[in-house]
C-alpha cells in the first residue's frame, strides 16, 4: 500500500490510517488477542472492510478507532470460527470484554500503553531466537506496514519464498511462546543492540544494495530512517537510538549525490554537494548532537560524528581525516573489526599519506576472512594507485571487480581501473 | 507454563578432556538442584556414548537395522532436561545457565502438550477419545 497515490478522498483516508495508525492497531491487537497471524489477519480485514464503509458512511471523525474497533471485532469472528487455538475461550472473553468496554468511547488506550506495545512489537520482530531475515522481514512487514510483495522485491526473493519465511516466524513465535513484551532491564541494552542492528541492515541493505542493477533501493531506506525516528520516540534516553538514527539520516542525505544521471556511481569526494539534502543533514546533526548530550559514545554514534565530519567540511581536501581516523580508532576499540579497521587506513591514508594508510592495509590484507571483501581490494588500490604503484592498483582493481555484485558499483571500479592506463 | 526440551549436543573428546568434564559434575548437579527446587525440572537424563546408539527404521514392511546414530554430526546427543517455563526467554535463560553449554550446543524445543496432540489429530480427521491424552502424557 505504500507506493499507491490514491485517486479518491476515502482511498486517501485509508491509505494515510494504514500509515498512522496500522502498528500501532496491530501491536495492541497482538497483546490483546495473544496471536501475531491472528491480529495481523484482523487488522488486514479491518483495512479491507474501511474502503466499503468509509466509501458508504463517510470517513469517521476518528479513523484510527475506527480501525481498532474493526480490528477487534475481526478478531472475535476469526477466533470464534478457528477451533485449532489453544486457549481459545479465554482469548475470546478478554476481547469481548474489550469490545464492551470500548463502545461507548471507542477511542485510544492510554499514551504509555500504545508506547509499551509498540516497543513489545518491536522487541518481538528483532529477537534472536529468529532467524535473520525472518527478523528483517518482520519488522518491515508489522512496523514498517511494508507488503511481503515489497518486501520481497526489495531483497530480491520471490513472494512465495519471502511469504513462507514470514509465516514460518510467525509460527515460532507462536510456538515457542517468544514472548509478547519489553526484555527486563538487565537483558535490555543486548537487546536493543539487536534491535538496532536489524534496523541498520535495513538501511545498509538500501543504501549499498548487495545485488540487482540500483546502488540504492530509497524504499528501505526511508523505511529504516522511520524506524530509528520511532525508536527515537519510544526510547529517547538511549545514546545509540539517537546515534543510529544520525547515522542513516546523515548517510542518506548524500543519497542524490551517490549516482549520477546514467546511474554511475559518485564517489564522495567527487559528489555535487548541492545534491545534498539539507533538511536531512540537520535532523541528523540535531539527533547527533541529542546522543552526543547522554554522554554514552557508542559505535553508531561514532560512525555519525565520522559523517558529520565529513558533511560539515566544505570540499574532500578540507576534511579533517586526521580527526576522522582518531574516531574510528575509538571505534575499534568498541568494536574491533577488521571493517573498522579498513576505514581507519584509508582515512589515515588521506590524513597522512598512501604509505601510511598501505602499512594499515598490508594486515587485512593477509586476513582470510576477508579474502572476499570487495572493499578491501578497492582501497588497497586506490591507496597502490596514489603512491604510484599502477601495476599494483590494477590487479587490486581486478580483484574488486570480479568480488562485486553489483553492476553500478562495478562499472565505477572499471572506469578507475580504466582510468589508470 | 509451557515445557521445554533442552537436548545437549557435544563434541566426543579426548579421555583426558572428558576426564576433566567428569570432574564437574557437582556443577551440574548444583545447575539441577536449583531448578528442581524452584519446581521448575521435569526430567533430566543422560545419554551413553553414540558408539552404543543402534537405530530403527521400517521400510516396505522390511525392518531396518544400523549400527550408530540416526545422523553422523560432530555433536551428538549427549542427554536432555525438560522444564517448565513461562516463555522461550526464560527457556534461554537456562540454558545459558547450563555448564554443558560452554563446551557443546543446547538445542532448545518446545514441548507440544498431550492436549494440543490430540487437538491436531483431531482437525485431520482422527477419532481420538479424551482419555488418550493420558496415553500421551
Amino acid at each position: 500500500m505504500s507506493g499507491a497515490q490514491p485517486a479518491d478522498p476515502v482511498a486517501a483516508a485509508v491509505a494515510r490510517a494504514f500509515r498512522d495508525e496500522r502498528t500501532i492497531v496491530l501491536a495492541t491487537l497482538i497483546r490483546q488477542a495473544g496471536d501475531f497471524q491472528l491480529a495481523e489477519d484482523a487488522v488486514q480485514d479491518a483495512f479491507e472492510a474501511a474502503v466499503t464503509a468509509w466509501r458508504r458512511d463517510g470517513v469517521p471523525a476518528n479513523p484510527g478507532a475506527w480501525i481498532t474497533t474493526a480490528a477487534r471485532r475481526r478478531a472475535i469472528d476469526r477466533l470464534r470460527r478457528d477451533r485449532s487455538v489453544a486457549d481459545r475461550a479465554e482469548r475470546l472473553a478478554e476481547l469481548m470484554r474489550l469490545d464492551d468496554q470500548h463502545e461507548e468511547e471507542p477511542s485510544m488506550e492510554d499514551e504509555s500503553s500504545i508506547v509499551d506495545d509498540r516497543l513489545r512489537l518491536i522487541f518481538t520482530c528483532c529477537h534472536p531466537a529468529l532467524d535473520m531475515s525472518a527478523r528483517v522481514a518482520l519488522t518491515l512487514r508489522a512496523l514498517g506496514g511494508m507488503t511481503t510483495g515489497e518486501i520481497a522485491r526489495a531483497f530480491l526473493v520471490a513472494e512465495p519464498t519471502m511469504g513462507k519465511r514470514i509465516v514460518r516466524a510467525k509460527r515460532k513465535i507462536a510456538d515457542a511462546h517468544i514472548p509478547y513484551r519489553v526484555p527486563a532491564d538487565e537483558e535490555l541494552p543486548d537487546r536493543l543492540r539487536g534491535v538496532l542492528r536489524v534496523v541498520y541492515l535495513i538501511f545498509n541493505e538500501g543504501y549499498a544494495a548487495t545485488g540487482g542493477d540500483r546502488l540504492v533501493r530509497e524504499e528501505l531506506c526511508d523505511e529504516a530512517i522511520r524506524l530509528g525516528e520511532l525508536l527515537s520516540v519510544l526510547m529517547p534516553d538511549d545514546a545509540e537510538v539517537w546515534g543510529l538514527s544520525a547515522l542513516m539520516l546523515l548517510h542518506d542525505a548524500r543519497r542524490a549525490a551517490r549516482v549520477d544521471s546514467s546511474g554511475r556511481y559518485v564517489a564522495l569526494d567527487a559528489q555535487d554537494r548541492s545534491l545534498w539534502d539539507q533538511n536531512r543533514i540537520r535532523d541528523g546533526l540535531a539527533n547527533l548532537e541529542r546522543a552526543v548530550r547522554l554522554r554514552r559514545p557508542g559505535e553508531y554514534q561514532l560512525q555519525a560524528a565520522i559523517t558529520a565530519l565529513q558533511i560539515e567540511a566544505p570540499d574532500a581536501e578540507a576534511t579533517d581525516w586526521a580527526q576522522i581516523a582518531e574516531l574510528y580508532g575509538a571505534l575499534a576499540r568498541l568494536n574491533p573489526s577488521p571493517v573498522v579497521e579498513l576505514n581507519r587506513a584509508v582515512a589515515v591514508g588521506l590524513a597522512d599519506g598512501p604509505a601510511a594508510g598501505l602499512a594499515l592495509v598490508e594486515p587485512l590484507l593477509a586476513d582470510s576472512t576477508l579474502e572476499r571483501y570487495q572493499p578491501l581490494h578497492a582501497a588497497h588500490a586506490e591507496l597502490l594507485s596514489r603512491a604510484g604503484d599502477t601495476a599494483g592498483a590494477a590487479h587490486a582493481y581486478e580483484r574488486a571487480i570480479a568480488l562485486s555484485a553489483n553492476a553500478v558499483e562495478r562499472a565505477e571500479l572499471e572506469r578507475r581501473l580504466g582510468a589508470l592506463r | 507454563m509451557s515445557q521445554y526440551m533442552f537436548l545437549v549436543y557435544q563434541d566426543e573428546v579426548d579421555p583426558s578432556e572428558q576426564a576433566e568434564r567428569e570432574a564437574e559434575l557437582p556443577v551440574f548437579v548444583e545447575f539441577f538442584r536449583s531448578l528442581r527446587e524452584a519446581g521448575l525440572l521435569v526430567g533430566v537424563q543422560r545419554l551413553r556414548s553414540v558408539e552404543s546408539a543402534t537405530s530403527l527404521r521400517v521400510r516396505e514392511g522390511e525392518t531396518e537395522i544400523t549400527d550408530g546414530p540416526f545422523a553422523v554430526t560432530k555433536e551428538i546427543l549427549a542427554g536432555y532436561f525438560i522444564l517448565d517455563c513461562d516463555d522461550l526467554d526464560e527457556a534461554l535463560k537456562h540454558a545459558a545457565r547450563f555448564p554443558g553449554a560452554r563446551y557443546g550446543t543446547v538445542e532448545v524445543r518446545p514441548v507440544m502438550a498431550p492436549d494440543e496432540w490430540v487437538r491436531v489429530a483431531r482437525q485431520a480427521g482422527a477419532d481420538v477419545p479424551d482419555e488418550a491424552e493420558k496415553d500421551l502424557a
